[in-house]
């Protein structure tokens, strides 16, 4: 930092320890980050009150979009559980008799992309139908029985996807004998574009609030930088580069930065644990193994370290709109 | 040291601070700058420590000319450039260590180094036994000192000095110019502006004096030409 050539020209005094000056130089520059760094909490820590509210406004701003992410990951989990127990149906033609139903479900069964194959004929679907409907008397009247037999057909691991599934359907499609194949992905392709929207809806937010937390922390960083202009006028007229000025409010802005997302964690395994409960009910309700995760040991890092580079970019907007150009020309005096 | 070369210092278009001033300040110099309140000497003082920029001539410190110095290099400059102020511009928030120290903490200097040179300016100033106290303990004529203290800490070729003694009686001026005296027979060029006639009358030294943004007296030393000595 300080090229200083008057110090190269000092009697060798430091000579007298094995310590090259660049050594030093680099010591001192960590020290002195150290010292400000320490000297920025302090500060934070003297005004507890202040620092508290833009620690909470901060962690509710970074709270909710992590919170509706959270929430999106684990709707993102259900549906992927969902596909993957999509079942494909296969009517076969009524005229069809069941030797021949058994042998188009073999050639299913053979094909690489099927899992497994169940074979429902068409007694046992009205026997079942009949128990299961409380129909009995209506279906007494009909001479012939209506129900075709059925394929109930599991697709393979790799064959689960969208794609997949369709690339099946017509597969056993164009099998003869079979008039029609269902496959139950309309709600599934529903969920996942409203997913998909949310999503985007959630991308927006977050930007939109660490849009919010840049210019708080800057406006707080700014109010900051005029209690300390005295010491900053002063700093510069001694020869302080930028770098040397900007950086206790830089500091500050990442210790705002760290309460926030400190704040934000606590806020959010308070909310988990408060809907913990409602959500176990309603998931066990729907039988779904459905549940609202936290956020891991590498979440929660994640989350700290961003909110510490919001702080930071947002000191750094009131150290560029402010700080750069004050000058300790004004303090010169008169005349 | 210092050379001001046709330096026209210009606000706007009715208000010209300094009129193609030319003087030079060799190494070890000691001048008074004078004039009446108005006369440019501040807008002087501002274009050595590049404060203000001129608006034609050259200012050269250190051999270096600042005119055409990028905004970056300005900070390196002025570590080289002890000030002193009227109002002596102390830091209430800090001991007076801390506040003598700061020209060596803008320079990175390691805290054995910093500790070594504060207590050498402090000693200088006659004021070791004060380091730990608040400078809104101290007298006006003390916290001059501390002023002081800190514009040489790091030890700087060039010291300028803005009305240092215009809060203080005679006896605590003289101490101070004395001061100055002992900095300036170690060769560090020093620049006092000051309305005190009196003081400049009895240090006898060379004398600047600007009327209107004109250099009246004094100038021209280093460069040659045009009315010189005092």
């Amino acid at each position: 930092m300080a090229a200083d050539s008057r110090k190269k020209s000092q009697p060798a005094r430091g000579a007298n320890k094995a310590r090259s000056p660049w050594r030093e130089q680099a010591e001192s520059y960590f020290t002195h980050h150290r010292k400000v760094a320490e000297d920025s909490a302090r500060r934070l820590w003297r005004n507890p009150v202040a620092s508290l509210m833009t620690w909470t406004v901060m962690g509710v701003a970074l709270a909710l979009p992590v919170a509706l992410l959270l929430l999106l990951t684990s709707l993102q989990g259900v549906s992927a559980g969902w596909e993957s127990s999509a079942r494909v149906t296969a009517y076969i033609e009524l005229d069809v008799p069941l030797e021949r139903a058994r042998v188009l479900s073999n050639d299913i069964a053979g094909d690489g992309r099927v899992a497994g194959v169940e074979l429902v004929d068409r007694d046992q679907a009205l026997a079942e139908f009949r128990a299961s409907s409380g129909l009995e008397d209506a279906l007494d009247y009909l001479e012939d029985n209506p129900l075709p037999h059925t394929l109930l057909i599991t697709p393979e691991e790799g064959a689960r996807s969208t794609e997949g599934v369709e690339g099946l359907v017509r597969f056993i499609e164009g099998m003869e004998g079979v008039e029609r194949v269902q496959v139950d992905l309309g709600w599934l392709q529903r969920l996942n574009a409203m997913t998909d929207l949310l999503a985007r809806a959630v991308w927006a937010l977050a930007i939109l609030l660490a849009a919010a937390v840049v210019l708080v922390i800057g406006n707080t960083v700014r109010l900051s930088i005029e209690s300390r202009r005295d010491e900053i006028l002063v700093a510069k007229l001694v020869g302080g580069t930028d770098s040397f000025v900007r950086r206790p409010f830089l500091y500050t802005g990442a210790w705002f930065g760290l309460g926030g997302g400190v704040v934000a964690l606590i806020l959010l395994q308070m909310s988990l644990w408060w809907l913990s409960g409602p959500i176990e009910r309603l998931a066990g309700l729907y039988r779904s193994d459905f549940s609202l995760d936290g956020l891991q040991f590498d979440g929660a890092l994640a989350l700290i370290i961003v909110a510490m580079l919001l702080g930071w970019l947002g000191a750094w907007v009131a150290v560029k709109r402010h700080l750069d150009d004050m000058e300790p020309g004004d303090i010169a005096g008169s005349g | 040291m210092i050379e001001f070369r046709q330096v026209t210092k210009r606000y706007d278009s009715d208000h010209t601070a300094l009129r193609q001033v030319n003087f030079g300040l060799e190494r070890g110099e000691l001048a008074f700058l004078t004039g009446h309140s108005g006369a440019g000497k501040s807008t002087l003082l501002k274009l050595i420590m590049v404060m203000e920029r001129p608006s034609a001539g050259e200012v050269v410190v250190g051999g270096q000319v600042l005119n055409r110095l990028p905004r970056r290099q300005i900070p390196y400059i002025r570590r080289h450039i002890g000030v002193v102020f009227q109002n002596h511009q102390l830091l209430f928030d800090r001991t007076v260590f801390d506040n003598v120290a700061m020209p060596l903490e803008v320079m990175g200097a390691s805290p054995r180094d910093t500790g070594r040179r504060v207590r050498a300016a402090l000693d200088k100033v006659g004021l070791l036994q004060k380091e730990k106290m608040n400078p809104m303990q101290l007298s006006g004529g003390e916290q001059q000192r501390v002023g002081i203290a800190r514009a040489v800490v790091n030890k700087p070729p060039v010291l300028l000095a803005d009305e240092p003694t215009g809060n203080l009686d005679p006896a605590l001026s003289a101490d101070i110019m004395n001061l100055f005296g002992q900095f300036s027979q170690v060769g560090v060029t020093v620049l006092i502006a000051t309305h005190d006639i009196a003081l400049i009358n009895e240090m006898g030294r060379r004398t600047l004096k600007l009327d209107h943004g004109r250099l009246v007296t004094g100038g021209a030393s280093v460069i040659g030409g045009g009315a010189s000595g005092r």
